[in-house]
């Protein structure tokens, strides 16, 4: 029984923070004034099933607290009370609030019931009534169980109906259950048990008497037979009761002969939930719409018709069937990758769902800051793997405070400047190629250059009489530990921004770029990739081996001419680029591959860029240009230095991703493993 | 004792005691063994994909119906002389766990040999070398008909912990 409500609570915790997202965004919407009872209406259905729902699941405290916002929120909907800004804020409020009390009882962070209570008396005093604080609300509630309901023990005559055992349920397990909660006395009534010759295993003749001993929420005893409510008759009563323990419902003892009673809650108490098994592996789950379900079964359908056929095909095969053999596998081959695309956009989603945060943070940052901000977004249904989605919400959040601190201006600036005073933020999210493209956009101040180079300045980043071009100033706020704001607010300006969001975005193979004119704003372009399971590849050959190198780590190829390479120091090869100077790093030296083409001149360089710094890569020949999967090398094997992971070839081989930046480092240690001395040698040598 | 026999006492001995059914197979003239039910296949011998850096005893990675697997030659682990792999060689394909994370990895052998049962009882903890022979994945020896199996402890022997260690060492975990 456990287990299985434990199973629907996730579901409602899953449910509860959609429902908080649509009340949110409802709310946000919300015009000062004027009453859309449609919106209205989606708030109302947010906060009821949430009540519902909680109040399933014996989360009473959140149940009461819901309660009044749908007071509100009913009042609103009938026009009995006009929509308020203040009301509004108390709303979302109470919306952040329902947020941490669900997290809390999920088991996650603790939450603070003075806020809960301070909200509820808020919303009471403007429903005009007073209203019980949580606290109060809460042990008055739970007349019909919890904490009032704990007694000395419990006296519980339980005779199930002859036909228990054909509902699923076993009187043992119950029984065991009971025997958990305290301590427990059980007597087994056989006077209904037949002669042995009558009787009838399926049938359940006996009844039992259980004494259980110990502070015990009556909940918790009823609970235990929730399953059998309509299938026994049960009795439960108190145990020479603590005269202390005076609750409204002492009423001597509850028959339930009928199921009517209240659904028991299954958790007695939301402070307290039983930590769910699962949390710690971090269960996620994908909602797919039913249609891309069903264009999927629809390709596997084909796929099973191009498989037969190809089968009738090969059986008594001669020459004369090639075409048809041909003409099966091209269409196995549509198949194919028609499924591989489907299988894909399973993972994707809309990039609303990292977009719908910002409505009510740009709000709630524009109050705080005392600006007019308007947020505009724009191809919120572009889609975006499930994976890069969840990994890309805090570099926008970042960019969009950002954005809103230092980007736009106070009302009055911006009048001077003779512009509007209502600032606009703009969310963009387009796709172009293969990558995804966010644009965070503002129409404020735009960077303001003088200060950034004499903070570089100062900070060393920059020579004194070094003056920088535009792209070298956009360059600088990506720097760790730069920031500009004249003083650190709660908002932003600690210097431990940009940095970490450029490396963030990098980390998902992406680039983040920064145009900005003075006066009319700035704009932050994110480079995405659709998917971390799929990217371009160039096929190198070294050797016998053939790697890939990422396409987005490839600045370019070329054939190296006498002269320019030199030698540093004898050992360092150092080539020279047009204007640039960078290391050569021979891939047969690093991997330690036999190599036939050891001539510079003979094979070929390919520029690769990683982390900033870019070297040569020389490989005997380039092979062609194609997309892989990317299949990690550390499920059945271990992280190797210099590669990313491994792909499967057509042929079926496999080949290794490099690692550009992995590379270099390695490249740089002096010591491989070819190098390294073996240790029986060590002994010798000391020996 | 006919077959039939011989069978009848296996089935026999299955159901009355704890016997393990062991997957044998031939290294350098010596019959070695692993639980059976850790072999998901056995394959013939096929080229791998070397990875870089590696010591000599990983020969590479193999793709396995989509999955990446490590290749292991057991003779040059143990630190026996390499041949060269001929029709016989097969790559046993093991499940290996470690640390509650169940890894897949291959391992080349001379060739299979047969499938024995042997009872708990039956195994004989492997001799002390001190310190000249690793005996630590070694789960037990077993006398079959005239012959002595060993018993290998493919988690022991195999997980990667042990696999890195040797990495860095860069010399087989067996002295000769």
């Amino acid at each position: 029984m456990t287990i299985d409500m434990s199973k629907f609570l996730d579901t409602f915790f899953e449910e509860s923070a959609e429902g908080l997202d649509a009340m949110e965004s409802g709310l946000l919407n919300m015009q000062e004034g004027a009453a859309d009872n449609e919106l209205i209406n989606t708030i109302f259905r947010g906060a009821h099933s949430i009540k519902g729902g909680s109040a399933t699941f014996g989360l009473s405290e959140v149940a009461e607290f819901t309660h009044h916002m749908e007071t509100l929120l009913d009042e609103m909907r009938a026009g009995k009370r006009a929509v308020a800004r203040e009301l509004v804020d108390v709303l979302l409020e109470s919306v952040d609030c329902l947020r941490a009390m669900l997290a809390a009882s999920k088991g996650g962070d603790a939450h603070n019931p003075e806020r809960a209570k301070v909200l509820s008396e808020r919303m009471g005093r403007m429903l005009g009534v007073a209203v019980e604080s949580a606290e109060s609300v809460n042990s008055e509630n739970s007349t019909s169980g919890s904490q009032s309901a704990v007694g000395a023990g419990w006296r519980i005559v339980f005779s199930p109906h002859a036909h228990l055992y054909r509902t699923g349920n076993d009187p043992v397990r119950m029984l065991r259950e009971l025997a958990e909660l305290g301590d427990f006395k059980v007597e087994c009534d056989t006077s209904r048990l037949p002669h042995f010759a009558d009787a009838q295993p399926e049938e359940c003749t006996l009844a039992w008497t259980i004494e259980l001993r110990g502070e015990i929420a009556e909940q918790r005893v009823r609970e235990v037979f929730d399953w059998v409510d309509g299938d026994c008759d049960l009795s439960i009563r108190k145990l020479a009761a603590d005269p202390a323990v005076k609750s409204s419902q002492e009423a001597a003892g509850i028959d339930i002969k009928a199921p009517e009673t209240d659904i028991k809650p299954k958790k007695p108490d939301a402070k307290a939930p039983i930590p769910d098994p699962r949390s710690a592996s971090e269960a996620t789950s994908i909602r797919v719409g039913i249609d891309k379900v069903d264009a999927l079964i629809n390709m596997v359908g084909e796929l099973v018709i191009t498989q037969s056929m190809l089968g009738q095909v090969g059986k008594d095969f001669d020459m004369s069937r090639v075409e048809k053999l041909m003409h099966g596998l091209s269409q196995l081959e549509r198949n194919t990758r028609e499924l591989q695309e489907s299988v894909m956009r399973i993972r994707m989603m809309p990039i609303s769902f990292a977009f719908q945060r910002f409505p009510r943070m740009v709000r709630d940052l524009s109050q705080k800051l005392t600006k007019k901000i308007d947020l505009r977004m724009s191809g919120e249904q572009t889609e975006l793997d499930k994976t890069v989605m969840e990994k890309i919400g805090d570099p926008l959040v970042h960019l969009v405070r950002n954005s809103v601190d230092h980007g736009i201006e106070m009302p009055d600036v911006r009048r001077a400047a003779g512009k509007s005073e209502t600032g606009l933020v703009t969310l963009n999210a387009f796709h172009q190629g293969g990558n995804i493209v966010i644009e965070i956009k503002d129409d404020g101040a735009g960077l303001p250059r003088d200060k950034i180079i004499a903070k570089a300045r100062k900070q060393g980043l920059l020579g004194a009489d070094e003056e920088p071009d535009d792209d070298k100033v956009c360059e600088l706020i990506f720097m760790a530990g730069f920031s500009t704001a004249e003083q650190v607010s709660d908002v932003s300006g600690r210097g431990v921004g940009m940095d970490v969001v450029r490396k963030n975005i990098k980390a998902l193979g992406g680039s983040v770029d920064v145009k900005s004119e003075p006066g009319k704003g700035s704009t932050f372009t994110i480079h995405l990739p659709l998917t971390l399971a799929i990217m371009d590849g160039q096929s190198v050959l070294v050797g016998q081996e053939n790697y890939i190198i990422p396409l987005v780590s490839i600045v370019e190829s070329i054939q190296l001419k006498p002269g320019m390479v030199n030698l540093v120091a004898g050992q360092g090869e150092v080539m020279r680029l047009r204007d640039e100077v960078m290391p050569v790093l021979r891939l047969y030296k690093i991997f330690n591959v036999a190599s036939q083409v050891t001539d510079l001149h003979r094979g070929l360089l390919v520029v690769v860029e990683g982390e900033g710094k870019r070297v040569g890569l020389f490989v005997d020949e380039l092979m062609g240009q194609q997309q892989v999967v990317i299949k990690s090398l550390e499920t059945n094997f271990r992280k190797v230095a210099g590669v990313s992971g491994a792909t499967i070839l057509g042929d079926g081989t496999v080949a290794l991703i490099l690692d550009i930046p992995g590379l270099i480092q390695l490249a740089q240690q002096p010591v491989n493993v070819d190098r390294v001395i073996p240790v029986g040698h060590i002994a010798t040598i000391a020996a | 004792m006919s077959a039939a026999q011989a069978l009848v006492n296996d089935i026999h001995m299955d159901a009355t005691e704890a016997a393990n059914q062991y997957l044998t197979f031939i290294l350098a003239g010596e019959e070695y063994g692993v639980d059976i039910l850790r072999v998901q296949e056995i394959r013939g011998w096929s080229s791998v994909t070397r990875i870089p850096n590696t010591p000599e005893f990983i020969r590479g990675i193999l793709n396995l119906r989509g999955a990446i697997v490590p290749v292991i030659d057991l003779r040059l682990r143990f630190g026996i002389e390499k041949i060269d792999y001929g029709p016989t060689t097969v790559i046993v394909v093991l499940k290996v766990t470690h640390d509650n994370v169940q890894r897949i990895v291959g391992l080349v052998v001379d060739g299979v040999s047969d499938v024995y049962n042997v009872r708990a009882q039956e195994l004989k903890p492997p001799p002390d070398f001190g310190v000249t022979v690793h005996t630590e994945f070694i789960k037990g020896m077993a006398a079959i008909a005239d012959k002595l199996v060993i018993l290998l402890d493919i988690d022991r022997l195999l997980n990667p912990a042990e696999v890195a260690a040797l990495d860095a060492a860069a010399v087989p975990g067996v002295v000769k």
